[in-house]
């Protein structure tokens, strides 16, 4: 399974888009927001964790339909599933890979991001706490998505259709966590929900992606 | 003792039942090559018999992980190397040498190019090098000749002769002669007959 994660990561780095285009899109949206909004430093610092968060979110969901489909077209996903790797163990790593490409590079970013929102010197702490935490989630669950329409062309959109429910309360807490942070409130709460969505994922999801995948195969 | 048996089989696709009534046994050293047309449900049939698919009815008796499973797609990686590809196949079915598979398709002096840069032959020649780095005792393998030259066929013709000679077996869908003593299996007589009113709504939603 490890040789199966190395892959993965191996694959993002060296065919480029699968790496750098989540990164790029994020960078792209948080810088174009000031632009857009102005450049009034409070209204900025009072829409700053909302914003990171959005664009931590679609910067995700963008990566999500290679996870399975690129496996799908080239015949991978049919050996993976006959090989002596339990299909979930497969979807794991699949997903821990999208992770480390996409969410892990996101919760690097995402301070130097911060600070052109001019957000909350205070709140710094927990948008990469919780960027840590709930990005997995943005992982697992996507995969289930895209587990769900592995088969179909150009499931795209109805991937996005069906993940992004899934993702708005990770949404929700994050948000909620760093602007309870920026105020200086307790965020034990928010950032309780948070994690135990992260975890629920982790440990329900790839089952029931491997399901979709062997309904998709058959 | 046979390594993998069908029993009474009726094998689907899209929940329609493309062949019916199915039985035979593959014993280790031998060789069954299935003929038929195309589209009379040769790669339903291998796909039901690597797990890929469950039997509409009937049964398909193996050892549980016994199956490698070769297709029209070879499942290669295009910006991976030719060793790349092969050592995580490796990895993924246990570790083993890459070394003589190989060497075996005549694959060392093209080592360390990427898979993308390989012409049709040459990625189909590694897609069946795979199969000698998974160590399972069946190889079930779909039309595996198509875009092979005539001696890239001899090599690959030698690897399941080695395959069987070491104990294996091999179930075979291909329209050329080979060229090994392999037992001939026509699915032709075994169409599923469309007239038979069947209860499938389920699979045919799913």
């Amino acid at each position: 399974m490890i040789r199966l994660l190395w892959r993965d990561i191996t694959l993002a780095f060296r065919s480029g888009g699968g790496f750098g285009l989540g990164l790029g899109f994020f960078l792209i949206l948080v810088t174009l927001v000031p632009f857009g909004v102005g450049p009034n430093g409070e209204m900025l610092s009072a829409i700053a964790p909302g914003i990171l968060w959005v664009g931590a979110l679609l910067a995700c969901l963008l990566s999500l339909d290679r996870i399975f489909a690129l496996d799908f077209e080239d015949g991978s996903l049919d050996l993976l599933a006959t090989a002596p790797i339990p299909l979930e163990g497969v979807v794991a790593m699949k997903a821990l890979a999208h992770w480390i490409t996409t969410g892990l590079p996101l919760v690097i970013a995402a301070p130097a991001l911060g600070f052109l929102l001019h957000l909350d010197s205070a709140a710094y702490r927990w948008l990469i706490v919780t960027l840590l935490i709930g990005t997995p989630a943005l992982s697992f669950i996507g995969s289930f998505g895209a587990a769900l329409t592995v088969g179909l062309k150009r499931g795209g959109l109805l991937m996005s259709l069906l993940v992004l429910p899934l993702y708005i309360p990770t949404l929700i807490f994050g948000a909620e966590v760093v602007r309870r942070g920026a105020g200086g409130f307790l965020v034990a709460t928010p950032l309780a929900m948070q994690a135990g969505i992260t975890l629920g994922a982790i440990a329900l999801l790839p089952f029931a992606a491997a399901a979709a995948i062997r309904v998709a195969l058959r | 003792m046979s390594l993998i048996s069908v029993k009474d089989l009726t094998v689907s696709r899209g929940g329609m039942p493309v062949l019916e009534g199915l039985s035979f046994a593959v014993s280790a050293g031998e060789v069954l090559v299935l003929r038929g047309p195309n589209g009379s449900g040769k790669t339903t049939l291998l796909r039901t018999l690597a797990g890929l698919q469950p039997p509409y009815a009937g049964e398909v008796i193996s050892e549980p992980e016994s199956v490698a499973y070769a297709a029209h797609a070879d499942g290669l990686k295009a910006t991976l190397s030719v060793a790349e590809n092969l050592g995580f196949w490796a990895g993924v079915y246990g570790g083993h040498d890459i070394e003589p598979a190989i060497l075996h398709f005549n694959l060392d002096a093209l080592r360390d190019r990427p898979a993308g840069n390989l012409s049709a032959g040459q990625k189909r020649r590694l897609g069946l090098a795979r199969l000698m780095v998974t160590g399972r005792p069946i190889w079930v393998l779909d039309e595996p000749t198509v875009s092979l030259d005539a001696a890239s066929v001899a090599l690959f013709a030698s690897a399941v002769k080695a395959h069987v000679a070491a104990g294996g077996a091999a179930v075979i869908a291909t329209h050329i002669d080979l060229g090994f003593e392999e037992t001939v299996f026509d699915v032709t007589p075994f169409k599923a007959r469309m007239d038979v009113v069947r209860d499938d709504f389920d699979e045919a939603f799913l």
